[in-house]
């Protein structure tokens, strides 16, 4: 058992203490401003609250497709001050924001180029250990193609895709229910 | 381009499943559907590489963050992170927190009454070395109150966040003390079914790491997971 991992635990409530010095909730600062967009949602639990106590770390490519990371093999081509990180807390009524680009195309399995799209991880008292699930953006035929939400029962996708509000995208964490969001076996 | 090495996942049992109905936080957070099994892509396998540019000087210690020290009994805590494969996570960066040594934590949503320290913050961050080895020096926290259950305590902990190489390896767990009778009624513990993979969590007492007439010292070593094999061509 020497090899196995490391159980996970939850964050409980206080984790702003130890992870609030790392909080980016704009994600590319350097960015263009017509390439900005202004994400906003909620996190929701079974009871159809709000969730006050979570936290969402992001993680993206640049607007090529390129990954910040040294096993992406185009990384010495990565938009330079561009890390792709995000890591946001809900505030009173589950809220949360963040400032982003959309991600260009991403090499998936067996060479099929993925859909744009983030990563999340959703962290939160309750979770004993964290969830992952995955952000699209609204109107982008790459979405119907997309090897990852080929996976995920048709029903189900949208819950995984943004939508249009009137200055910004939406998109929402539904922790159980009806509108439950895909999170994912990683 | 071909496909990228997956990471192992985990066996079953050694990770806590999302609803342990005894925890009751978790009833109306898990997830109800079930997951949807997927490939490691780019995407997973790559993550944020958060190195020496977080850190301050003084993250590392979290008895000299202000003008005195703290109340309590000082402790070193160190260990190693490794992958499954042995291999060493080098160059990764630690985020810890805590209560303090009466069981408060310096927060708004903590109510419980116990006084807080003023030379207590509770936070701290350190990056592992070359071979993966990380130690920081800090107040053992106390036990408190939660409204779980009738009467329930939390054991004595220490919250431990990693990142590791890929999105796939974060790591969020806790780091718990040896001998706390504590542990057997605490079902955020005894959510992980794998005996073996529980007691993982509790530290070990470590003479190497105990510094003569200044503190004890603990060891918790903590495995990432790791990748199934190395991708054949890039």
């Amino acid at each position: 058992m020497a090899g196995t991992v490391t159980a996970a635990q939850t964050v409980g409530p206080f984790f702003s203490i130890g992870l609030k010095h790392l909080y980016v909730d704009d994600l590319a600062p350097l960015a263009p401003l017509h390439q900005k967009i202004s994400m906003h949602g909620r996190v929701v639990d079974g009871d159809g609250k709000p969730v006050n106590d979570a936290l969402l770390e992001i993680w993206q490519a640049d607007a090529q497709g390129i990954y910040a990371h040294p096993d992406d093999v185009r990384n010495n081509e990565a938009t330079p001050g561009f890390r792709g990180f995000g890591r946001i807390a809900t505030v009173e009524n589950g809220e949360f924001r963040f400032t982003t680009i959309k991600p260009g195309r991403v090499a998936g399995p067996d060479g099929a180029l993925q859909a744009p799209h983030l990563l999340v991880a959703v962290f939160m008292r309750g979770l004993l250990r964290h969830l992952v699930t995955r952000l699209y953006f609204p109107d982008d035929a790459a979405n119907a193609s997309d090897p990852i939400l080929e996976r995920v029962p048709e029903a189900r996708r949208a819950t995984l895709i943004a939508t249009k509000s009137a200055t910004a995208l939406e998109w929402n964490v539904i922790l159980q229910g009806s509108n439950e969001t895909v999170f994912f076996d990683y | 381009m071909t496909d990228v090495a997956a990471y192992r996942r985990p066996h079953k049992g050694t990770q806590p499943e999302y609803l342990h109905p005894p925890y009751v936080s978790a009833r109306k957070r898990a997830p109800m559907q079930p997951l949807v099994m997927q490939p490691h892509t780019l995407s997973e396998v790559t993550g944020p590489l958060l190195g020496a540019d977080a850190l301050r000087p003084e993250d590392n210690d979290l008895t000299r963050q202000h003008a005195a020290a703290p109340l309590g009994e000082r402790i070193i805590v160190s260990g190693r992170v490794l992958d499954e494969n042995e291999q060493p996570a080098a160059h990764t960066l630690i985020e810890v927190w805590q209560s303090n040594a009466a069981g408060r934590y310096r927060h708004a949503s903590d109510n419980h009454d116990a006084p807080l320290d003023p030379n207590f913050t509770g936070a701290g961050r350190v990056l592992t070395d070359n071979e993966g080895r990380y130690r920081f020096i800090t107040i053992k926290p106390g036990a408190y109150p939660w409204r779980n259950h009738p009467n329930a305590w939390r054991p004595a902990h220490i919250h431990f966040s990693l990142f590791g190489r890929a999105f796939v390896t974060r790591l969020v767990t806790q780091m718990y003390f040896p001998g706390d009778p504590l542990l057997s009624y605490d079902p955020i513990f005894n959510a992980i079914a794998n005996e073996g993979a529980r007691n993982r969590l509790v530290a070990d007492f470590d003479w190497d790491t105990t510094a003569p007439e200044f503190a004890l010292g603990y060891r918790f070593d903590i495995v990432l997971r790791g990748r199934e094999a190395t991708p054949m061509e890039r």
